[in-house]
């Protein structure tokens, strides 16, 4: 299988953007601006796919689905009043913590209620986006049939709707995990995090572009929901562009009136504090998440896939190319919350739709499984995995930028 | 639902600028779940037991309880184990009070009865729907009425005994009640002193554990001017069933679903989302909880159409019949129709 890497990238279906009636730039001499190319694809030994990540057999790898599903079956059997009152608790907490934040921002010209308000709000809105937000929209907490905590529901904190969200992440994302040119989560359609991506003189600012998309991250995100390259290659309408910016420009506007005009102008003569507040809180988030989200698939360790992979994969191979996919985060109970339990990155690809509370007691049979079958279960603390990305984005600044 | 003046909604509409993408009930329902604008919810204030295995249940609605009508039946979604369910109970109180009174009987192996009557602390939380149901008293009253019941089925009759027990207008009324054992009968001791206040209310008690069951010809020998009269019977299908045969004009009100078909049903329905896997015998409404869906439901008996919704492709079986029916734009019942064959439904 490893023959994928030998053959020249033009991709099934000519879903990868790279046919060659449209050379590169490099090569026709038309040097221009350095323009964000549509993601292509070059041949590369990170390229992979799971049987040949792995010395497995079909039958090892089938066998491996079983139990994995076994642990989801069991969880799903458990599930009850106690993860129903965990989820009710963290969101009663998170808006008492909001409304605390705000308060104490509305005297945030003494510098310790500023920073008081303004952290807890920071934490207010992490807990928002992660712990709730995007595990509801997963329907991790459908089962309990609330109308007001459901994925078909639920409304976020963030510039991206929850109903553009929920196909760019829970069908694209976690569908696709990892497979370059299909997840659009690898680079989010500005960064090349992959050498799979065909380098070209844009990509010199890939540490820059990491920076500004860390602290816009929401917005990043929204964007990246449009495909532009898509529209480029004429696969996707303009008007559903429009539609999508639309919506996009609706949150953003309402966002934005809350945060930066109607909360600081309540405030009176201290509306510049609350406003600093607002957007410290906003800042915040957006660093916090992006750090987290790009740790959960981009440190070394996580493997990328060819889109050969998607072919007649298996229960099995599905599992474990989540698995091989994924990165954990090391740490405490608080740490965990704050991540919204994406520091078991694993057993959420794994299992997306259970709830994320139970995420830290399956952890250790599905690191104890990855030992049995000889996966490698990559783990390690936020400062070391978040190094290992910014390595891996500043290498891939540079055309040949390999290990 | 919710009577709200115009400036209040104008001021709702301001604040949730400030709660967005969250509404400000969100907020408000932290301090008070009953201060819910969207969704109409009660706070359980008072428990009585009334037999070895029926409770009565008090509940104070949120402001926008619009009352009941004697007879009618509540929508209550309570949570078991994590899980909400939505059951409708005939209301049992009197009409006019400001809490609402359900009276349940444990059903054996009932999910949502058992936790009714066991275990429903003072102060848990309940979503409501409004009271609805037709089976009601008309206005003027009919001269002489006659109620048939047994078992739970004294529930809507005692609203109504109740009703016109305040209002000081008891009519020419006999009520026939059957029930398994005296500690069994609900409201036992209220019917007496309601017959003994009111000359005109004549209440009969039986026992099955004595008499046996409750049949047409009984009554009639019970109450013999029973054709002058105006006949309300709630219970068991098998009684309603031969009441039903045996009288003409009889109202019925019916607790238990009736008798349901497997054949032919089943298949694959698309309510947006994931394609549902329709069980044979299942119906629409459970697949979808089961699923986790949110399905709009009520009587859950094919009674109430709280739980339509528009089928767009395919047709869908109705279980109480066996038929399969149904054109595109058809508002289906999802309680009491199952799938045949692949269908699509839209799930607001």
């Amino acid at each position: 299988m490893t023959a994928v890497a030998d053959t020249p990238a033009t991709g099934p279906a000519g879903t990868l953007g790279s046919a060659d009636p449209e050379p590169g730039p490099e090569e026709t001499g038309r040097e221009q601006h350095p323009q964000r190319p549509a993601l292509e694809l070059v041949p590369s030994s990170r390229r992979a796919d799971v049987a040949a990540t792995t010395n497995l057999t079909a039958e090892q790898i089938e066998e491996l689905g079983r139990r994995l599903d076994a642990i989801r079956d069991r969880i799903l059997a458990e599930r009850g009043a106690c993860d129903a009152a965990y989820i009710r608790n963290v969101i009663g907490k998170q808006r008492a913590l909001e409304v605390g934040g705000r308060a104490l921002l509305f005297a945030g010209v003494l510098p310790p209620a500023w920073i008081a308000g303004t952290a807890m709000l920071s934490i207010a809105k992490i807990l928002e986006n992660m712990e709730i937000g995007h595990n509801v929209m997963h329907g991790q907490w459908d089962w309990m049939r609330d109308p007001k905590i459901h994925s078909s529901t639920w409304e976020w904190d963030n510039v991206s709707s929850s109903a553009e969200w929920r196909h760019s992440h829970n069908y694209m994302h976690h569908t696709y995990t990892n497979v370059v040119g299909k997840d659009r989560d690898v680079g989010y359609g500005i960064l090349r995090l992959s050498e799979e991506q065909r380098w070209n003189p844009y990509y010199l600012g890939n540490p820059i572009y990491n920076v500004l998309l860390s602290l816009f991250f929401e917005y990043g995100v929204a964007l990246h929901d449009l495909e532009v390259e898509k529209v480029v290659a004429g696969e996707k309408p303009l008007s559903r562009v429009w539609q999508q910016l639309k919506s996009i420009g609706r949150k953003a506007g309402r966002q934005a009136f809350k945060d930066y005009l109607a909360f600081p102008a309540l405030a009176g003569p201290f509306f510049l504090p609350v406003l600093a507040g607002n957007l410290t809180a906003n800042l915040v988030r957006n660093v916090w998440s992006h750090a987290v989200i790009f740790c959960g698939h981009f440190p070394t360790g996580a493997v990328q896939f060819a889109p050969e992979q998607l072919e007649d994969e298996s229960r099995g191979e599905w599992y474990v190319r989540q698995l091989l996919g994924s990165a954990n985060l090391d740490g405490g109970r608080y740490f965990h919350l704050m991540t919204g339990q994406l520091s078991f990155q694993i057993e959420h690809h794994l299992f997306p739709d259970l709830p994320s509370n139970r995420y830290a007691e399956i952890a250790p049979e599905v690191r104890a499984l990855c030992a049995e079958y000889g996966l490698e279960y990559t783990s390690g603390p936020l400062w070391k995995q978040y190094l290992q990305v910014l390595g891996t984005i500043n290498r891939l600044a540079l055309p040949n930028g390999r290990r | 639902m919710f009577r709200s003046a115009p400036s209040g909604r104008r001021l709702l509409a301001a604040v949730s600028r400030l709660t967005t993408p969250l509404l400000p009930e969100d907020f408000l329902t932290l301090v008070d779940p009953l201060w819910s604008t969207t969704s109409l919810r009660g706070r359980v204030v008072a428990r009585r037991r009334e037999t070895g295995r029926a409770v009565s249940v008090t509940i104070e609605p949120g402001r926008g309880w619009a009352g009941h009508t004697a007879g009618q039946y509540v929508g209550v979604g309570i949570d078991v184990d994590g899980v909400r369910y939505r059951r409708s109970y005939s209301l049992s109180g009197p009409e006019g009070t400001d809490h609402l009174t359900v009276t349940v009987q444990e059903v054996p192996g009932g999910v949502v009865s058992t936790k009714l009557v066991r275990d429903l602390p003072i102060g848990t939380v309940v979503e409501l729907e409004q009271a609805g149901g037709d089976f009601t008293l008309p206005d003027p009253l009919p001269a002489k009425l006659l109620f048939v019941t047994a078992g739970s089925g004294i529930t809507p009759v005692m609203s109504m005994l109740r009703t016109l027990d305040r209002r000081g207008t008891m009519p020419d009324a006999v009520l026939v009640h059957s029930a398994r054992t005296p500690e069994d009968t609900i409201f036992a001791a209220e019917l007496a002193g309601l017959a003994a206040r009111h000359p005109s209310l004549r209440v009969v008690l039986r026992h099955t554990s004595v008499t046996g069951r409750l049949d047409p010809a009984a009554v009639d020998e019970t109450v013999p001017d029973r054709a002058e009269r105006t006949v309300y019977a709630c219970g068991p299908a098998a009684l309603l069933d031969a009441l039903g045969d045996a009288w003409e004009g009889l109202r019925a009100e019916r607790f238990t679903a009736p008798a349901r078909t497997a054949e032919g049903t089943g298949g694959t329905v698309d309510l947006g989302g994931a394609p549902l896997e329709v069980g044979p015998g299942q119906s629409l409404l459970e697949a979808g909880e089961a699923a986790g869906r949110v399905m709009p439901s009520g009587c859950r008996m094919g009674i109430c159409f709280g739980c339509v919704l528009p089928l767009r492709e395919g047709r869908v079986r109705d279980l109480r019949t066996g038929e399969a029916h149904g054109e595109p734009g058809d508002l289906v019942q999802t309680c009491i129709n199952s799938a045949c064959g692949p269908a699509r439904i839209e799930l607001p």
